[in-house]
């Protein structure tokens, strides 16, 4: 009687029962914060981090799945141009990877995603989202086929859960993280398949938009700069592959190039040991973000809100929203939000995502977007808004109303001058293609510059 | 659509199955049954487990109703009742045993007997405002759909039409465990333990469990077939020729109506193509085409094996995927030499239970919940072959026994285990029946696996999926499924684990002829 042992206990005696529990516990001595290397920094660093932080002037990182990631090095502007007249580095090894494998792996995929999964070769790339129940999107990413059944979804923020959902009622399955074992950088701009071939990787020219390769790597060995004599250095340099995807987001001509984490900083230093003469730098967020604006690609939790935590009712999108009507297709078999999305075409969108060119000079950035010069009439607003460097245009991103995207468009900007606020209305013409699209983006090959 | 042989196909020939092909019947359709086992009735069918001797396989009291023998012609087609409403003795081991008949009981005080009148109002006023839900489609929150809000609305004015009180009484113990239910009614534990035996049968529930405590007493009450103005909880009919009496009833009724059965014959896949049904995949490799699949299967075989996920929603699989259906009864069947004497019982006139007290039940679940198995069985035993001598060979009978909280899996494994179970049920019965054991000549015991194998019953629940608040009415199996049309046009569901779930009583068969019904109309 456990009970009875208790109450004839007295306060004092219980008191002390519980400062000196009767049983030992073994506790492992907690770090303090100054010894755990990620705690002083903040963040996690990629395997590319020990290279890309020799190259950063302004020290600025932002925060991308916990790993640091470079907002920019020195400048944006210059690093920017490096995506369209020379060629830049980016660091995606921050992204989500995930591995999903076996006989059952195209189905449960193509149950997943709005695009025909069973359509998308051996070696091909394809974008795709993927939705709720309700055809509302709750991501956007890449996946690449590697064989009959073995693929890889790439991605800008966790989905393993959504996969693991997904796969309920499969059996030939297996879906896994890589986040972690795999490093990426994006060499975007028009030198980048010219250095790529100067580095030895011949036939890389071959390679069509959206197609992916692999490649023995490293090609030189051993690596340049042994700096020191260590035994670790001394040790043979990891050999293996190099997969070379020619996918980007900077909407020019570009490559996507993955190794193992240990081959990061190899991959690296080959770059830029013959990067020089290309205008190879690294460049950082903010410079991406321009010239993802300039090629019309959305961003996740910037175009739309996922629809997984979406509180309010309809502040999540469907891809008609989103104007990726070209990726909605009913002509497969069932996939997720189909039913939902069937009826949405035949209603009409509530929004559509449009690309704006804004009149004036004055970034129509976080505008609410109006029918009238007078702003009465308010029919949605604007996503992301630049001063597009490479077109010297004034361009927008704007989520307007369904009803309200083929009658007059207006944006009420806000700026600022020497501190003192100034509104100005300006009217948006819509753009149906992209702001920059140079053809050398899609031709193959591409020249050797 | 292109002209097909059927109307609808109904996979599982089990009664809701049956019932539903009557119906359809009816109106006019043409219906094929397909059943993989050699014979209609699913676990509500008897099978002869020794030569002579034949037991209801899982359920042995249904809660039929007059409306269905009439409507289905039951009669006519030689259903018949063996009795119409068994009494239940509470056993006790030194023969102070309590008796319930209906609203009398016999062996409690003066002040539990008085209690059990208020007991008995109280439920019946719950089992009349619920009663007119369990029959009919239920409702889905938020459509628009007129039907939809007619039926809340229905809802809601028959709780309000009990009474300020009552209503604010209906809504506090809807979700009370039975534990706390009981003690604020009666002192006897034997009593408290033998009346909530029926909330939890079946479920992964026990006395201290909140979720579902009434919910089961009110399906369970609502057949119509026991004497008017007796509350149920110990008066249940009894069909002649044990459960497979009423299922052959049945089967020749709706035969008679130009139903197709074919048995021996398993369904390997439901055929969709272009979102749209289009028939039946059978192991035999032939394709049976039909516009209209309704599964009476249960709802995780019903859309992962049979339809296959990659035709449903991520969200709706999930759900249905998160279904808990992992039985807890197992069957023990016993073929006697002669009537059992139980310690100082006169006469068995009706089921027994085992049931000491609530924490005796309560401890059985515990050791289940983690996959272990009580010494102390808690057990509801019936000697069917008392009022129904055709079920065991002259002189001779049946014992049936449900043995609750048997867990689905078990550590080690049920080859391991089985024999242990044997030996703690016969103990068991020894301890109230001294001598049981040697009258007993032949046995079949069944445990959940064993149904789940012999039924193609995924998890070899009673009731197909757990009946509990979470998976009640507009959550049974889940929304966007509980009204009887699954999200793949053309496929139905029409088994327990739809609306209004499992025991004997037909509804979701029927329910769910008057959804096809419905939209064939439209």
């Amino acid at each position: 009687m456990t009970t009875t042992k208790h109450a004839n206990l007295s306060a004092s005696e219980m008191a002390t029962r519980i400062i000196e529990p009767p049983y030992k516990v073994d506790r492992p001595k907690l770090k303090l914060a100054h010894e755990i290397d990620h705690v002083q920094f903040g963040l996690l660093k990629t395997p590319f981090y020990q290279r890309a932080k020799t190259f950063s002037w302004t020290e600025s990182w932002g925060n991308w799945n916990g790993y640091a990631n470079a907002l920019s090095f020195k400048d944006p502007y210059v690093e920017y141009f490096s995506t369209r007249n020379t060629c830049g580095v980016y660091d995606v090894s921050a992204m989500c990877k995930y591995r999903i494998r076996g006989k059952d792996a195209e189905a449960m995929l193509n149950r997943m995603v709005t695009r025909d999964v069973s359509k998308q070769g051996v070696g091909k790339v394809a974008y795709n989202v993927w939705c709720n129940d309700r055809g509302r999107v709750i991501d956007d990413g890449t996946l690449f086929r590697f064989a009959e059944d073995d693929f890889r979804l790439y991605c800008a923020e966790p989905n393993l859960d959504w996969l693991m959902l997904s796969s309920a009622g499969y059996q030939d399955l297996e879906i896994f993280e890589e986040s972690d074992d795999i490093a990426g950088l994006a060499l975007q701009g028009p030198t980048s398949c010219a250095l790529l071939r100067a580095m030895g990787l011949g036939e890389v020219e071959n390679l069509k938009p959206m197609e992916l390769n692999f490649f023995p790597f490293p090609i030189k060995n051993p690596v340049k700069n042994p700096t020191n004599n260590s035994a670790k250095n001394s040790a043979k340099k990891p050999t293996g592959e190099i997969m070379i995807s020619r996918t980007g987001f900077t909407g020019d001509l570009g490559y996507e190039l993955w190794v193992k984490p240990e081959l990061a900083l190899t991959l690296w230093d080959e770059l830029f040991d013959v990067g020089q003469l290309y205008g190879l730098m690294p460049f950082g967020e903010e410079a991406l973000n321009m010239a993802r604006i300039e090629a019309g690609f959305i961003l996740p939790e910037v175009e739309f809100h996922g629809a997984l935590h979406s509180v309010k009712r309809d502040y999540d999108h469907s891809p008609f929203e989103l104007s990726l009507d070209w990726m909605v297709n009913f002509n497969k078999p069932h996939y997720n939000g189909r039913q939902a999305l069937l009826e949405e075409k035949e209603k009409g969108p509530k929004y559509r995502l449009l690309k704006l060119d804004i009149e004036g000079q004055k970034v129509a950035e976080g505008s609410i977007m109006y029918s009238d010069k007078a702003c009465r009439n308010e029919i949605g607003y604007v996503t992301s808004a630049l001063l597009s460097p490479a077109t010297k245009a004034n361009i927008a991103m704007a989520l307007i109303k369904g009803d309200a995207v083929d009658g007059p468009l207006y944006a009420e900007i806000y700026y600022q001058t020497e501190l003192r606020w100034h509104r100005k209305v300006s009217k948006g013409t819509i753009r149906t293609k992209p702001f920059w699209s140079p053809d050398r983006a899609r031709a193959t090959p591409p020249g050797n510059c | 659509m292109p002209d097909t042989e059927y109307d609808a196909v109904i996979i599982g020939g089990g009664h809701n199955g049956l019932v539903c092909a009557g119906y359809l019947a009816k109106a006019g359709k043409k219906v094929l049954v397909l059943e993989a086992n050699d014979n209609v009735g699913g676990m509500a069918a008897s099978h002869p487990f020794a030569d002579g001797y034949t037991a209801s396989v899982a359920q042995t009291l249904p809660q039929l109703s007059t409306r269905l023998i009439k409507d289905l012609n039951l009669k006519q087609h030689g259903f018949e009742l063996a009795h119409d409403g068994l009494p239940t003795t509470a056993l006790d081991i030194d023969g102070n045993h309590i008796q319930i008949n209906g609203s009398s009981l016999h062996g409690v005080s003066d002040q539990d007997n008085k209690a059990y009148l208020e007991f008995i109002q109280m439920m019946e006023k719950y089992c009349n405002a619920v009663k007119p839900f369990w029959g009919k489609t239920p409702p889905r929150i938020g459509s628009g759909n007129w039907q939809d809000n007619a039926t809340l609305a229905q809802f809601g004015w028959k709780l309000r039409t009990l009474g300020k009180t009552d209503m604010a009484e209906f809504m506090r113990v809807i979700a009370l465990p039975a534990q706390d239910l009981m003690d604020e009614f009666f002192d006897s534990p034997l009593l408290k333990a033998a009346l909530s035996w029926d909330f939890n049968v079946g479920n992964k529930l026990a006395p201290r469990s909140p979720n579902n405590a009434i919910l089961n007493q009110l399906l369970r009450n609502i057949g119509d077939l026991a004497p008017a103005n007796s509350y149920n909880s110990g008066a249940m009919p009894l069909p002649k020729g044990g459960m497979g009496g009423f299922v052959s009833a049945l089967q020749k009724s709706v035969e008679s109506l130009g139903v197709s059965i074919q048995t021996s014959c398993r369904v390997q896949q439901v055929v969709v193509e272009d979102h749209q049904i289009r028939g039946v995949l059978l192991e035999n490799g032939k394709k049976i085409e039909c516009p209209c699949v309704i599964s009476n299967a249960d709802p995780k075989t019903s859309f992962f094996k049979l339809l296959g996920a990659r035709h449903l929603e991520v969200q709706f699989a999930h759900r249905i995927n998160r279904n808990r259906n992992k039985g807890m009864v197992a069957k023990l069947h016993l073929a006697l030499d002669d009537l059992p004497g139980f310690n100082g019982l006169k006469q068995i006139n009706g089921r027994l239970l085992i049931t000491p007290s609530m924490a005796y039940i309560e401890s059985a679940y515990d050791h289940a919940k983690y996959g272990e198995m009580s010494e102390q069985l808690a057990m509801e035993i019936l000697i069917p072959s008392i009022q129904d001598p055709s079920l065991a060979p002259a002189g001779k009978h049946v014992l049936s026994a449900n043995i609750q909280y048997v867990p689905y899996e078990i550590k080690g494994g049920w080859q391991q285990h089985k024999p242990a179970l044997l030996e703690n049920a016969l103990s068991k019965l020894e301890q109230y029946a001294p001598g049981i054991r040697q009258r007993v000549t032949a046995h079949e015991l069944l445990t959940p696996q064993d149904l789940e194998a012999k039924f193609n019953v995924e998890g070899g629940h009673w009731h197909h999926t757990e009946l509990c608040i979470d998976q009640w009415w507009m959550n049974r199996p889940t929304y966007g499924a509980s009204q009887y049309k699954t999200p793949v046009s053309g496929f139905y569901l029409c088994g327990a684990g739809s609306h209004p779930g499992g025991g004997v009583m037909g509804l979701a068969g029927k329910n769910a002829a008057a959804e096809v019904i419905k939209h064939d109309n439209n």
